[in-house]
Parts: structure tokens; sequence; C-alpha cells
């Protein structure tokens, strides 16, 4: 089993020095690039498997003890998200072949290694259990970020990209001042060992660090008041890349959240959490009402969801933070398909405004059918996942008997419907006729190239409705991580047995 | 923590937070460069007091300085000098599309302002 963890870290690394120096044979290079994501998902998918039956696996890096090395925890919550995370981005690996070459894609040389290298980050940043550690793969996926929002070089992609990188660059440089706080305080970057100690400082110390953690991983969240640069920068890079950003990067940030805050048991910081959470999801979703392109309207509904995620988290019982990992492990695969969508809409009708699209659905039905089904279930309709997802949320909101943000969470449900029934309305209805985008550009309909798009985007949907399908046992497996999280010096015992 | 590495470090910090501000990429670069200084201070102020040099005779485990906070700060440093290699690339990129550095205003957004500012629907 401590193979498996190393070669999850290290494994993407490898293919994506492979990948790299092939990068010309482009065959050669794709095989690589798609047969190692294909390895590392089914690995994680084993990983689960054990780590659900045989409980949470701890790799001491170079057999040093966990106050002196690295160590990688596999607990259940980091093995959920790791399998939806790379599953996701396998996916978007398969369908961004489909986009070489067209004026959307994105630079063919590059994609596939650095979307290893960025695999290799999100590994990094789920398994590790070393503070510092989590600080160098959140740098890891943002160099990568950075190439594949930039490396084109077109001019809003620079001008995005430059608000996206001093933004990133500062929430980094937050980080490692949090650092030097933390190990000031208790003389440890490990994890286990700072659930032990933080508990014990006085609350001043305690509380500011709890804040100051919040704010960094917050800005890399997108969470109210730290968002503005998401939805700026997310549109302007090509299809394909805004997905994986869309369905990984800001979640990383909450699975952060979420692991540092109930490990070190900052309970009392749950107010704020749920002020932010709240005006996170009101402010996305009325964002994403004013916006009128489809890849802006679903940038904004990424931060109005990452308020549901803190909502769980904030309410700090073990049914809320079970809510809010349920949501995570939804919203990931979700929210990356409907970005797969916005990329068959754009392709199929030369263009993402809303202005100048309509009648799809008389068109290409089939995108019709792709696009409801995840825009419902990130609306919160049964009997798709956001909808189990949402239920337990609310459920647990009404447990711990905070009316007021089950009522925003609720009412922001609707607004997502109306926004996503703005999609539809302008997009798939409307004068049959629509825009007529200029032919050589745009993949036809009969070509591999739209298949591929077309079924790969099919496979994600079916994999969204087996989330909804495989609810009970995932909802087991959350509250289970959320009891191991919540569980006073569980973490710690595990990795420092 | 000595008063001095205290206040090196609120003054890195302070200047760098105020070039950050700025419009120009080539000020926000030195601002990053003093504000990574700034933090590079504090972890080093993390690690408690120096010590003495680590010679195999000479010191004791006891009496040298905590070497852990050091390989923080290095790590921290690489980090940043390969970041701030590429900020000076977008903006030598940024100068060639525009003829200057300058970070820029998001479009879409002021379509938005101004929509609001007409006072009328988005969609007519």
């Amino acid at each position: 089993m401590n193979e498996l963890i190393a070669i999850l870290v290290l494994g993407p690394f490898i293919s994506a020095a492979l990948a790299l120096s092939v990068r010309r044979l482009t065959i050669l290079r794709d095989v690589i690039t798609i047969a190692s994501l294909f390895a590392f998902t089914v690995g994680s998918a084993f990983l689960l498997y054990f780590v659900n039956t045989d409980g949470t696996f701890v790799v001491k890096v170079g057999g040093w003890q966990p106050d002196l090395g690295i160590v990688l925890v596999a607990d259940l919550f980091a093995a959920m998200i790791l399998f939806i995370a790379l599953a996701t981005i396998f996916v978007v690996e398969v369908y961004s072949i489909s986009q070489r070459a067209s004026i959307w894609g994105a630079d063919p040389y590059l994609v596939g290694p650095i979307l290893l290298v960025l695999t290799a980050g999100v590994t990094l940043a789920i398994l590790t259990g070393d503070l510092f550690t989590l600080f160098v793969s959140f740098e890891l996926i943002l160099v990568a970020s950075y190439v594949l929002l930039t490396h084109q070089g077109r001019p809003p992609q620079i001008r995005s990209g430059m608000t996206y990188v001093v933004m990133n660059l500062f929430a980094s440089t937050l980080f490692l001042l949090g650092l030097a706080f933390v190990y000031a305080a208790t003389g440890t970057v490990n994890m286990a060992l700072l659930a032990q100690r933080i508990p014990e400082l006085q609350d001043g110390v305690r509380l500011g660090i709890g804040l100051w953690f919040l704010v960094v991983f917050g800005t890399k969240a997108a969470i109210f008041p730290l968002f503005s640069w998401l939805p700026d920068s997310y549109p302007t890079a090509p299809t394909t890349i805004t997905a994986v950003f869309a369905g990984l990067l800001t979640k990383i940030g909450v699975y952060s959240i979420i692991r540092f805050h109930t490990i070190t048991g900052m309970d009392d910081l749950g107010p704020i959490i749920l002020v932010a959470a709240g005006l996170t999801m009101l402010v996305g979703v009325i964002g994403a009402l004013a916006q009128n392109d489809v890849k802006r309207i679903l940038s904004f509904h990424i931060i109005s969801q990452i308020g549901y995620m803190l909502m769980g988290l904030g309410l700090f019982s073990v049914a809320g933070i079970a809510g809010a990992i349920l949501f995570l492990f939804h919203h990931m695969p979700t929210k990356t398909v409907l970005f797969l969508v916005g990329g068959l809409i754009e392709s199929s009708a030369g263009t993402s405004s809303l202005d100048r699209i309509s009648g799809l659905a008389f068109r290409r039905p089939i995108i019709a059918v792709l696009f409801a089904i995840p825009a419902l279930s990130l609306a919160g309709l049964p009997p798709f996942s956001g909808f189990v997802a949402k239920l337990s949320l609310v459920e647990a909101g009404i447990q711990s008997g905070s009316a007021p943000i089950v009522f925003v969470a609720l009412f922001v449900s609707i607004l997502t419907l109306l926004s996503m029934a703005k999609i539809w309305l302008e997009v798939f209805w409307g004068n049959k006729a629509g825009s007529v985008p200029n032919e050589d550009q745009v993949p036809q309909p009969g070509s591999w190239r739209n298949r591929l798009m077309i079924s790969t985007t099919s496979f994600a949907v079916i994999g969204t409705l087996l989330i909804a399908a495989s609810a009970g046992p995932l909802w087991d497996m959350s509250v289970r991580s959320a009891s191991e999280l919540t569980g006073s010096g569980f973490y710690s015992n595990e990795v420092l047995k | 923590m000595s008063f001095v590495l205290a206040l090196t470090a609120a003054s890195l910090t302070s200047v760098g937070v105020y070039l950050i501000t700025s419009r120009a990429l080539s000020r926000i670069v030195l601002g990053f460069s003093l504000l990574s200084h700034a933090v590079v201070i504090g972890l080093l102020a993390a690690g408690g007091p120096a010590g003495e040099p680590p010679l195999a005779d000479k010191a004791t485990p006891e009496s040298v300085a905590n070497p852990l906070p050091q390989a923080l700060s290095l790590t921290a440093i690489v980090i940043s000098f390969g970041l701030t290699l590429f900020l000076l690339s977008l903006a030598r990129r940024q100068q060639v599309i525009t003829g200057d550095d300058l970070v820029e205003h998001d479009l879409e957004d002021i379509r938005i302002a101004k929509t609001v500012s007409n006072a009328r629907p988005v969609h007519e």
C-alpha cells in the first residue's frame, strides 16, 4: 500500500517528464499522458477501496519519524477527494485531444505534460500530512496553472493572467508568513503534531493562526471577499483548461480549509465561516445573473458553490462536515462537466456570448441534454447528485439550529436555477437559425473531433449520475471521514502511532 | 526575536505591500521581492536565536541554531526566485502587446458597470 501512495505522488512527475521529452511525437505523447492518468485514477480507486476497508495509511518518507520528516497520510477524506480529482483530470485530458488545432484549443505541445504536473501538485496537496509540503504543492499547482492560463500569450490571457498570478503570489506569501507564525508558536509544521499543539495555545494565538489560514486558503478557494480574481481570469483560458481549474483549483483550497480547521479544532471560527459562506453564495450567484457569457456565468457559479462547502464546515458538526465533503465530491466532476459542455456550445456556435447564440437545441439536441443534466444537478434538483449534497447540508443546518444560513442556501439554489434557465433560454431556445460560425474553425458534427467531445462529455455526465445513484455509500463514507476529522485526536493518533 | 529583525521585516513588508498595490507590473515584481525577503526573515526569526557554528567537535546539538526554518527559507527563496522570473516574462509580454506593463481593467466588468449606470435591463 505504501508503494501505491508513493506511485500516486511521484508517478505524475515521471510521466510529465516522459511526455515532455517526446512532446513533438503527438500520438506517443498523448498515449503516455492518457495511459498514466488512467493508471493513476485506477490506483486512486484502489486506494479508496483499501482505505475504506483497512483504515488510514501513513507513509513516512525516507523512514523519518513524523516530528522530523515528511509524512503522507491517506485517510478516507483524502482518498475520496483524490479519486474524484484524478478521475476529473483524466476525463478532461481525453476531451482536450479534440481541442487540438481548433482556435479555442490550447497549445498541443504543452497541455498534456503540464496537466500531469498539475496532477502531481493535486495528489501531493491531498495526501500530505505536513503544512510546508502543502505550501510546496500549492506552488506546484499554481505554477502549472500560470503556465496553462498564459502560455498561448493572447492579450486577454496576459491581462487576466497578471491579476491571477499577482493575487495567488500574494496569497502564497501570506501562507509562508503563516508558516513562520505556526512554527514560532508550536515548533512544528507537521499536521498531526499541530493537531495536538494548536488547541493548547492561548486563545488569541490560536484564533490568529486559524483566521490567517482562513484568509490564505480562502484566497485560493475564492471565498467572499477574496474571489475577485476568479471570474476575471478563468473564462479567458481555453475551455479544457478552464474545466480543470473549475473542478480542481478552488476545491483544493476548500479541501485544505476543511482539513486544517477541523483537525486543529477551530470550532469557534464557525460563525465567521458561516457569514463568509452565506456572502460567498449570494455574491457568486448575483454576479452570475449579471453576466452575459456562458463561461463567465459558470465561473461565478464556482464561487457561489464554494459557499455551500464552507457552510458545511462552518456548522462544525459531523453532519455538516460530511455534507461539505459530499458536496465537494459531487461538485468537482459536475462543475467540470458543465465547462466541457460550455466548450461544446462554444465550438458548435462559434462563440460563448449569450447574445449571439440561439436555437442550439434544434440543431444539436444532444448538447442540450448534456447541459441540462449537470445544470439541474448544480441547482440541486432531484434526482441528481446536487440534490443529495444540498439536502444533507440543509439537514445539517437545521439540526444545528442555524436557520439563516439554511434560508440563504435555499434562496441561492433558486437563483442558481434562474441563471441556468437564462443560459437555457438564450442558448438552446429562441431563433432556430442562430448564428452561423465560421465553418473552417468549428469541428463539424460528423468529425472525429466532435464525436470525441460529445462522447467524453456524455461519459462524464453518466459519471455524475452514478454519484447520485451511489449516494448512500458515499454519504456513509462522508460521515466516517467527517467523524475521523472531528474526532478529537483521531488524526494525530493515526499518524503518530 | 530581536528588535532589529522585527523592524527589518516590518519595513520590508510595508514597502513591499505599497509597491504591490501599484499598477505597473515592474513595481509589483519589486514589491514581491521585498515581501519575500520579509517572509524569509520571519521564518528565520521563528527558528529562535542564532546558535554556534555547527562544527563537529565544537558545538553540541543543543547549542546550534534550528536548521528547519533555514531549510524552509531556502525552499521559499527558490520558489520566489522562479516566480519573479515568470512575472517578469509576463510583464515583458504585456509590454510587447500594449506598449506598457500596466495591469488593466476587466473589460466585462466595465460593460456591466455601464449597464447598471445606464439603468436599463441587460437584455432587450
